[in-house]
């Protein structure tokens, strides 16, 4: 059992994504000590990845700027262990199965027992490949964290029974992106989900204001947000960090009135 | 040979989002009920001979296997189908699922634009409405078949991201078909992707080597010792192979895309360079660096451009049944150049790739009978090797 749990005990958790060197590693240190101390509950630290087909345009730019800007998942490791000294939040990473294949899974996940990850996301691992390396995970104590959709209809329960972290709901059909509207009948599937498990969900995919975020975390136990962060850091580069800053302040307060 | 979940050896598998699990469990339900069924058999029989032109003749080239002065030389002339390649074989039988299933639209990744035009094809026979998702660089080098996509109808977007070739093409359409699943169809050209379309795609690719068998015991009493075919995907090759797997006196050659060597780094040949991997949807080799990411690859055929191969081909080469080689962008023009002069046959520069190699083996096989699969007609390749020769023709 990892440490995600505690990520749900200060009420609706707010989990940020961001992109790891985008567009360099020191501000995406700055960004996620800001977003720690704006009462981020949990973040989800993105390992670029060439071609991440889940993702829309802006996570896709993210990923090619911090490739381009020389990151290595190597260079990951270093700034976890860097931000451990500092933060005791729980950690995920979220990236692509061919980089941990690619790592070797072994000697990856051993890595993240060390540096104090949480769990991983990998929307290209579904239920039916999880034993890719869901034995490696559990012999480092690092969380394989399953992914509901809204097409996912008779597998909910067969995917929530054996989830571990937390759940993560995706809101809509399509890839990552902000959306102006989410029209997926997630009470329903959540409804479904907690007849399976205990663990948290947390809804993402298109939420980006604080009324979407509020909305999406009364259905569920957290909202989490990429793209509208990854925004703010394409535009206020060295400056991200205060943004990202205030915008977990802003949607971590819509969260708990 | 495919396990229940499309494994071929370590390869193959579902390496997709959560999304679109239950549109390939569908997918594989519907293929499982009208594979074997009469009445969807014997309508894609008639389009493959009414429709399509089939059976594509087994040609014996004369010219060319006295000028090499070795083994036999035929030709399976996939170029002579509708719309010019082996791709309409794949294409007629997913449209053909894909209208069973109620599905009313298809989606396609297309290189050279050879997929996409059969599919757009497929579509307007069909009455579907149609997407083609084509890399940037692709629709530069490929012009007449974007005219020819959206003459049939069909919508052609712009892949911008990554390369803008192939691989991101592929993964539009993937992150297309996320998007839209209720009505639509992802008509994947390659076999690659997901289980079940390696398999899928084999079993309507088959047909070239089911023909090649009949059309070579009717002429020479005997199976051949060597059939080659070029590999990018690598659907004509594992259609030409297919029913020769357990013969095994048959020699099965498959002849990716060294580019520019395989020595540099602009080459796309996955067997000689890449590595094992999971990548859009599958797991097989693919070109990548140390830590993963997918490499850029190039070739001057914008078929074959592509950083990975199908799991069926990974484990082909795994257990030593199929043979893959690397063949330069240079040895692929000479090909195509000699191949138009001494039989009068243009061939894809795909196919050429394959001609390429049987051109380095024949000499040294007198007596022997060797197939090379010219998988489609070289009329889009024309003036990109007019460039490469440095003359600049207006297409």
């Amino acid at each position: 059992m990892s440490n995600i749990k505690k990520a749900f005990e200060n009420g609706k958790a707010f989990i940020p994504f961001i992109t790891c060197g985008d567009p360099d590693i020191e501000t995406t240190k700055k960004c996620v000590l800001e977003a720690v101390d704006s009462g981020a509950d949990l973040i989800e630290l993105g390992i670029p990845f060439s071609d991440p087909t889940a993702e829309g345009p802006v996570i896709q730019e993210a990923n090619e700027r911090a490739l381009k800007g020389g990151v290595t998942t190597d260079k990951i490791f270093e700034l976890v262990r860097d931000l451990r000294g500092k933060i005791d939040i729980p950690l995920v990473f979220m990236t692509y199965a061919n980089v941990i294949f690619s790592y070797g899974a072994e000697k990856f996940f051993s890595i993240c027992r060390e540096i104090k990850i949480d769990g991983v996301i990998l929307p290209d691992l579904p239920y039916e490949e999880k034993n890719e390396f869901l034995p490696i995970c559990k012999k480092y104590g690092v969380d394989l964290i399953s992914m509901i959709a809204p097409t996912s209809e008779k597998r909910i329960s067969m995917i929530a029974r054996e989830a571990e972290g937390f759940l993560y709901i995706v809101s809509s059909l399509g890839v990552t992106g902000t959306r102006s509207e989410i029209t997926t009948d997630l009470k329903s599937i959540i409804e479904n989900v907690r007849k399976s498990t205990k663990i948290p969900c947390a809804i993402g995919f298109g939420i980006s204001t604080p009324e979407q975020a509020k909305k999406m975390a009364d259905l569920s136990d957290g909202a989490i947000v990429g793209s509208a962060i990854i925004k703010l850091i394409k535009e206020y580069k060295a400056q991200a960090p205060v943004k990202v800053g205030e915008f977990v302040k802003e949607m971590k307060k819509a969260l708990r009135d | 040979m495919s396990s229940k979940k499309g494994r071929f050896g370590v390869h193959g598998g579902q390496y997709i989002p959560e999304t679109l699990m239950n549109a390939v469990i569908e997918l594989e339900e519907a293929y499982e009920k009208y594979k074997n069924d009469e009445d969807f058999t014997n309508e894609l029989e008639r389009l493959f001979n009414e429709y399509a032109g089939r059976p594509s003749r087994l040609y014996f080239a004369e010219k060319m296997t006295k000028d090499l002065g070795g083994a036999k030389v035929y030709l399976k002339r996939e170029d002579l189908n509708h719309t010019g390649a082996h791709k309409i074989n794949n294409v007629l039988g997913q449209a053909l699922l894909a209208k069973k299933m109620g599905k009313t639209r298809l989606i396609a990744e297309t290189g050279a634009g050879q997929h996409g035009v059969a599919t757009a094809t497929a579509a307007a026979l069909m009455g579907m409405e149609c997407v083609i998702f084509m890399g940037e660089e692709d629709i530069k080098r490929q012009a007449l078949n974007v005219y020819k996509m959206r003459l049939l109808g069909s919508q052609v977007i712009p892949v911008q991201s990554g390369t803008g070739t192939l691989k991101d093409a592929v993964s539009e359409a993937m992150r297309e078909w996320t998007r839209r699943i209720s009505d639509t169809h992802y008509c994947l050209g390659s076999v690659m992707g997901p289980h079940p379309f390696p398999t899928i795609v084999r079993d309507f690719q088959a047909v070239i080597s089911k023909e090649i068998k009949m059309q070579i015991l009717e002429k020479e009493h005997k199976l051949p010792d060597t059939v080659i075919a070029c590999v990018g995907g690598g659907s004509n090759a594992i259609g030409s192979f297919y029913h020769f797997i357990n013969d095994k006196s048959v020699k099965l050659v498959g002849c990716e895309a060294a580019g520019r060597g395989v020595e540099t780094f602009e080459t796309a040949a996955t067997i000689a360079t890449g590595r094992l991997g999971i990548f859009h949807g599958m797991k097989s080799y693919f070109c990548q660096d140390k830590f993963g990411q997918i490499a850029p690859v190039y070739s001057i055929s914008a078929g074959l451009d592509y950083p990975g191969i199908g799991p069926e081909h990974a484990w082909l080469h795994d257990t030593g049944r199929a043979e893959y080689v690397p063949i330069t962008d240079e040895e692929a023009v000479k090909a195509f150049e000699y191949l138009a002069k001494t039989e009068g046959i243009i061939p894809a520069i795909e196919s050429a790739h394959a001609v390429a190699y049987a051109m380095k083996i024949a000499p040294e096989m007198p007596g022997k009978i060797i197939v090379i699969t010219i998988s489609g007609r070289g009329d889009k390749d024309c003036a990109a090797i007019a460039r490469y020769r440095g003359e600049n023709i207006n297409e």
